[in-house]
């Protein structure tokens, strides 16, 4: 049995703001749905109404032809109808199989029936194709192995209809491909599948329509195999996706390089590494997650131990034992972990932007003036939407709080600014703009280390590419061999990886 | 606030005598230990930590602090130098086991309730060691030289309540008007957050330690020529006072938001419910510590929401 799902002039209004304006389609039994659109176009809100974790304001829902007001993701599970969350919501502490059967747990008379409980889990993981002790600790698995707990979590729920949000963010192409035969195997049984992506690629290949939002109402809905990305991309934005890398400038002439690094070697991390970068070159670092990028320049900046290596900037040996040092010698990273480590996001955007350079602004009292001055021209600098300059950072859209951290770092006019996934999670509109950023500040004279999982970003973007693989650098690429065919590139990252030695 | 208010209302038309000026300054002056060390608190309860020792370490300073004053009777001619050298060696003795602490939790990597519910019980022991489980006590001639720092007024106002009022302003303004208190916040709201962001996250933390010692420092030498002695139950049960202040404040506990002004309301509401049990009889004095506890938790039942 499946589920068919109706939605009809759905409204959703989160105090004065309504974020989905009527929106009406039905999802058909057994097919598997891409829905696509940028950041704050109404996506997951609507999937959460589906799931039952946010209620609808206007308009109604229909499963299976009846009227449905779920006041629980209980009620819809009991619909069969499982979201799997951007954000992970397992119990770390717990167990796989304490995980898989929280809030159901099997009970004999009082007491819980462990025995049964495991011996279910190890059969659904052995569907997922996760090959573990159901008794592992959830603290111990790597993402992609969560991210199968989620899976067979939604399984053991007899999910008929299951929503996926950007399942692949944080996986590996090996891991994507393993979740995508699961997918085909679900869709064999006759699952109705929804998934969220930015990665168009993706939708293209697993999905059999696509559903395009564009703020808080539906644009498009289209055979997959009749559309392409870009028609997708650009139906996304409303409007015609020009160019998305901005024109490359030409590479800089040699001069002395602003940062060199030589010999750097970050115990259990990565080993004798040796690159420069001159002012107005963007040097990008390609590699799988867990080649040890961000944790080099994790070390780099004195986040975590090193044991070899000496770091020059600006021509100057230097020693930078933290972040506040680094910043000092006008050296600044952007986090890949946005809500972690790079935002707060329950501050203000002001008191986000100005942290980093706040002795600029304590004379020694804190001039709030300057730094509402400061706001107005960063939000028009870095084209942040926002429509309330005293809001907090937490209602921007995720890729507007990329550009507000991006305004954060260059806050303090660094000389060389390393920039970890600039464009993760971000959509296609605002990876534009800030690729266009990038290369302005490269043309400003600023040295610019790009990080990034995502080949052709590197390609596309900047004059040379360091490859770095298990924990060693692998090649440094000139950009004449930087082609969209992404030969080299690519050859050395398949291989695979060997232990650090 | 507005409770603070309704309670005033309502002890004015239980007791005429509540709302005389002589029964405010009275509450005023005996919330100004309490008030003075809740200010220090609430930075370290914004910057996410929390400590428990403030009432021994009161205890332990107001000990030495005599010991000490009593030992350079002899030594130094003026008694009005001795009593400015007691004082200095309480603010600096505050200062000292602050940075202890915020040196244990920030370089010794260990949890703060953890290290301050350690040197609780080390401040008070030591305390009763130094007294031999009785009173350390002032020199009567250095007493009569002190006591106008308690029992002296400006103005008409009685000297604790101007250096409880100074304290508060420097403290709002410290928090919210300067780098260091933009830190603070910055930390308890996500430190891993701060660190990227070049805040030096050690530094700033084992500041707002120093500065609550320093806190403790000021409010024990006011204390020190009320009673002229120091007992093993001095400064007793000090810290959850403090605390409850802090919170009843509005200050997340779990750091990151929390105001002066709040703090400041939250340590004289709690002072006026006792004044009001001892100057009625609806409710039992006894009862005191109860009625306290309801109003800490259904201040916290209300603030639920705003997390």
């Amino acid at each position: 049995m499946s589920v068919t799902v109706e939605f009809d002039n759905v409204v959703k209004d989160f105090g004065p703001v309504r974020v989905l304006h009527g929106v009406s389609f039905a999802l058909e039994a057994g097919r598997t749905v891409g829905l696509i659109g940028e950041n704050g176009a109404g996506k997951s809100t609507l999937m959460k109404i589906l799931a039952g974790f946010e209620t609808i304001s206007g308009g109604s829902l229909r499963v299976n032809g009846q009227a449905m007001r779920f006041a629980s993701s209980r009620d819809a599970e009991a619909q069969g109808i499982v979201l799997i969350h951007q954000e992970f919501s397992l119990a770390e502490d717990l167990t796989i199989a304490q995980n898989l059967f929280l809030g159901h747990e099997k009970k004999r008379g009082w007491l819980l029936d462990d025995a049964s409980m495991q011996h279910e889990s190890a059969k659904v993981l052995a569907q997922v194709g996760l090959q573990m002790d159901v008794n592992t600790r959830v603290k111990q698995l790597i993402v992609a192995e969560r991210q199968l707990v989620e899976v067979a979590r939604a399984l053991l729920r007899k999910a008929r209809l299951l929503i996926m949000d950007e399942p692949t963010a944080t996986l590996t192409p090996g891991e994507t491909q393993r979740l995508f035969e699961l997918m085909a195997q679900l869709k064999a049984d006759g699952v109705t599948m929804v998934y969220i992506s930015h990665k168009l690629d993706e939708v293209k290949q697993v999905t059999d329509e696509v559903i395009v939002m564009r703020d808080g109402r539906l644009v498009a809905r289209e055979d997959t195999h009749s559309v392409s990305r870009q028609q997708m991309a650009s139906l996304m934005v409303g409007r015609e996706l020009s160019n998305l890398y901005p024109p490359k400038a030409p590479h800089p002439a040699t001069a002395a390089p602003m940062l060199k690094v030589s010999g750097l070697t970050v115990p259990g991390w990565v080993e004798d590494i040796h690159f420069e970068v001159h002012a107005g070159e963007i040097f990008g670092f390609a590699g799988l997650v867990g080649a040890g990028r961000t944790e080099l320049f994790e070390g780099l900046l004195g986040l975590r131990p090193r044991s070899a290596g000496t770091i020059e900037l600006q021509g100057k040996l230097t020693d930078l034992g933290s972040p506040r040092a680094a910043a000092r010698q006008g050296l600044t990273y952007l986090s890949e972990d946005r809500k972690g480590k790079g935002l707060h996001v329950k501050f203000g955007l002001r008191e986000n932007l100005t942290l980093m350079a706040l002795e600029r602004y304590a004379h020694p009292f804190l001039d709030t003036n300057a730094e509402n001055a400061a706001l107005k021209t960063a939000v028009d600098d870095y084209g942040i939407r926002t429509g309330n300059l005293q809001s907090s950072a937490s209602s921007l859209s995720g890729g507007n709080q990329q550009k507000l951290a991006l305004a954060k770092v260059l806050h303090p006019h660094p000389k060389v600014v390393v920039l970890d996934e600039p464009t993760r999670g971000v959509d296609v509109g605002a990876k534009r703009d800030i690729y266009f950023l990038i290369q302005r500040l490269a043309q400003e004279g600023l040295a610019v280390v790009v990080i990034s999982s995502e080949l052709v970003e590197l390609i596309g973007l900047c004059h040379r590419v360091a490859v770095m693989r298990a924990g060693r650098l692998q090649a440094v690429l000139e950009e004449d061999q930087l082609t969209e065919q992404e030969h080299p590139l690519s050859r050395r990252l398949r291989r695979a990886p060997q232990p650090l030695g | 606030m507005i409770g603070l208010v309704l309670l005033c209302i309502a002890g004015t038309w239980l007791n005429g005598n509540f709302a005389t000026p002589d029964n405010a300054m009275n509450v005023l002056t005996r919330t100004a230990f309490i008030g003075i060390i809740a200010v220090g608190m609430c930075f370290v309860i914004v910057s996410g930590g929390i400590d428990l020792s403030v009432g021994s370490m009161a205890a332990l300073i107001a000990g030495s602090v005599i010991m000490a004053m009593n030992a350079l009777a002899p030594v130094v001619g003026s008694p009005v130098m001795i009593v400015a050298l007691g004082m200095g060696l309480a603010l600096v003795l505050g200062a000292v086991f602050g940075l202890a602490h915020g040196l244990l939790i920030t370089k010794g990597n260990i949890e703060p309730f953890i290290v301050t519910l350690g040197t609780l019980g080390i401040y008070r022991a030591y305390l009763t060691y130094f007294s031999n489980g009785g009173a350390i006590t002032l020199d009567n001639d250095l007493s009569d030289v002190y006591s106008p720092v308690y029992y002296g007024s400006l103005l008409g106002v009685p000297i604790p309540v101007w250096v409880f009022l100074v304290v508060a302003i420097v403290g709002g303004v410290i928090l919210n008007r300067t780098a260091f208190g933009r830190y603070v916040q910055a930390i308890g709201s996500n430190e891993q957050v701060a660190r990227y962001a070049a805040v030096d996250v050690d530094r700033v933390k084992i500041l707002t330690y120093v500065l609550l010692g320093v806190c403790v420092g000021i409010a024990t030498l006011l204390y020190v020529p009320r009673l002229g002695s120091a007992t093993p139950t001095t400064g007793l049960l000090w810290e959850l006072e403090a605390i409850a202040a802090v919170i009843v404040g509005g200050t997340s506990f779990k750091g990151g938001a929390g105001s002066i002004t709040g703090t400041v309301v939250g340590a004289i509401l709690l002072s006026v419910i006792s004044n009001i049990l001892n100057l009625t009889s609806i409710i039992s004095v006894y009862l005191n510590a109860a009625v306290q506890g309801f109003v800490i938790v259904g201040v916290a039942f209300m603030q639920r929401g705003r997390r």
